[in-house]
């Protein structure tokens, strides 16, 4: 099982179950409330962002940073400030793998070119991910910069990637898994961790 | 699934999920750069005992869209005309690491008989065999016939349910009608097949269709939402036409689809020919050539939905070229 292809979810929605809950709701409100901010100082204002999503859980957080920055700045247009990014076909562990469900990609209709890309992930892993992102990216445009966040940062990079928004970072071991829950996908928002020690 | 033979093979949920890789595949399609990493480092055999155009291009353009690497088959100059035998040729294409292999062949059955026997560990595609089955014809078909006909709107997930299908010609010869008939039956379509009694083949009360002897009976009665007309395979039919029909101008009088049955037929109904088309023979110019005709379509169509079926047999672990991991890592 991995839940980087989510099945959608099979446990009944209790509080107790399996994991410890890392993130409420509010943490992770305030998280994607710092993030919006961070993004709009770092690049001076919110014009040439775009913010993609990597589907599933990715796209959600993107629209809701959107929301955020639209708050701040209302002269941007969520038809063009969010899009989502399937990386499925530039994966490397395809072969490793059932098959994979192919995702949607929806660039905005400006474009790529010359803009600022802001990937956004759930959780930050391997980094294997954001590499088929940045391949992605390169047969679609030229961005002039592309910049990443993650709500989850669990370390254990395979690759030098790292993440430039992050929303809290979480040292765990290999052996444990680290869901996302979010109201969009889920029914809830949480970060659990399970499993470990074993 | 691991081969692709025959679309009696494939449940709704194999077909709708083909249908739903093809239109991510087509999406890719309409990009400036349509090359994709995906099958970076597989191999694709197109072996062709019969000659091809346009099924041998879709797969190979589908392959090298892909990433994959292409090697092109074809019987004319090779072994083939020296006597090898079709286990021959697989085995020579198995040591060569082939991790799927496109076959035409005019032999029906000849996909079956290289999937089964061993000869390759590889993926087996049926591109047409005999009067068999043409399953990624069928299957091109009924991602237009979704396209235009389960709108508007996003039709990813959708089936054909309720669509009425109208298959015109020389379905005796026809390897696309018997595609298209398992295919959109489980799919859902309503299909009938429309053609002079010396053209429908023995045993056809046991396919989940209708028959009709009467085009303009089918066209007035039942309103098709989309006419699939056939070649005349006139390479098929033994010499001096065969008997099979008095003379092409009577054929052309009673099954071709000309101005008048196209202005008869329902306004939103869509014209399919899976080519090459016989201009005045089962079509005529001016329904080849209206705004219903969705014939140049196909062919795109075709590359995507190639495409699909390449990337669902070939990616994943569950496909036979693949070492499958022991643990599946996470989120990555």
């Amino acid at each position: 099982m991995s839940p980087a292809v989510p099945t959608e979810n099979d446990e009944t929605v209790a509080d107790d179950d399996a994991g410890n809950v890392v993130l409420g709701a509010p943490e992770i409100a305030r998280a994607l409330t710092r993030i919006a901010h961070e993004i709009l100082e770092r690049n001076k204002g919110g014009a040439d962002v775009v913010l993609l999503g990597i589907p599933t859980r990715g796209l959600p957080l993107a629209r809701r940073l959107a929301e955020r920055l639209i708050a701040v700045e209302p002269g941007l247009h969520a038809s063009q400030l969010v899009g989502s990014l399937d990386v499925t076909m530039y994966r490397d562990d395809l072969a490793h793998h059932p098959t994979r469900t192919i995702g949607e990609t929806d660039i905005p209709g400006t474009g790529l070119d010359g803009k600022v890309v802001v990937l956004v992930d759930d959780v930050l892993y391997s980094g294997r991910t954001i590499r088929a992102a940045l391949d992605a990216i390169s047969d679609l445009g030229r961005p002039r910069a592309v910049q990443l966040a993650a709500l989850v940062d669990r370390g254990h990079r395979e690759l030098p990637i790292r993440a430039d928004y992050v929303g809290k970072n979480l040292p765990t071991s290999t052996g444990e898994r680290v869901r996302v829950l979010l109201q969009e996908c889920d029914g809830r928002d949480a970060v659990l961790i399970e499993g470990g020690a074993r | 699934m691991r081969h692709l033979l025959s679309t009696a093979d494939l449940s709704l949920a194999d077909a709708v999920r083909i249908l739903d890789t093809a239109g991510s595949m087509a999406a890719t399609q309409a990009r400036e750069i349509k090359k994709l990493p995906t099958l970076r480092g597989r191999t694709v055999v197109n072996l062709f005992f019969e000659d091809s155009t346009r099924t041998r291009i879709s797969f190979e353009t589908a392959a090298k869209r892909l990433s994959a690497d292409v090697i092109n088959f074809s019987a004319k100059g090779s072994s083939v005309s020296k006597g090898e035998s079709l286990k021959d040729t697989a085995l020579t294409l198995q040591a060569m690491g082939a991790d799927a292999v496109v076959i035409r062949h005019h032999a029906s059955g000849a996909p079956h008989t290289l999937a089964t026997n061993g000869w390759t560990h590889g993926s087996v595609i049926n591109a047409g065999d005999g009067m068999h089955q043409h399953p990624t014809q069928a299957l091109l078909d009924a991602y237009t016939l979704r396209r235009h006909l389960m709108g508007p709107g996003d039709v990813t997930g959708r089936d054909l349910a309720g669509l009425r299908v109208a298959i015109v010609g020389d379905v005796l010869h026809s390897r696309v009608a018997r595609s298209n008939v398992h295919l959109l039956h489980t799919l859902g379509a309503e299909v009938t097949l429309v053609a002079p009694p010396t053209l429908v083949p023995v045993g056809v009360g046991a396919w989940p269709a209708r028959v009709s002897y009467h085009l303009d009976a089918v066209i007035a009665d039942e309103k098709p939402d989309a006419v699939m007309m056939l070649r005349v395979q006139r390479e098929r039919m033994s010499s001096a036409g065969g008997g099979f029909f008095p003379s092409p101008l009577e054929y052309t009088r009673r099954y071709g689809l000309d101005a008048r049955r196209l202005d008869a037929l329902p306004d939103h109904a869509i014209v399919l020919h899976p080519g090459p088309m016989n201009r005045g023979l089962e079509i005529s110019a001016d329904a080849a050539d209206s705004p219903r005709a969705v014939i140049v379509e196909q062919v795109a169509n075709g590359v995507a939905v190639r495409m699909a079926v390449l990337y669902l047999l070939l990616a994943g672990s569950d496909a036979p070229a693949g070492t499958i991991s022991d643990e599946a890592k996470v989120n990555a």
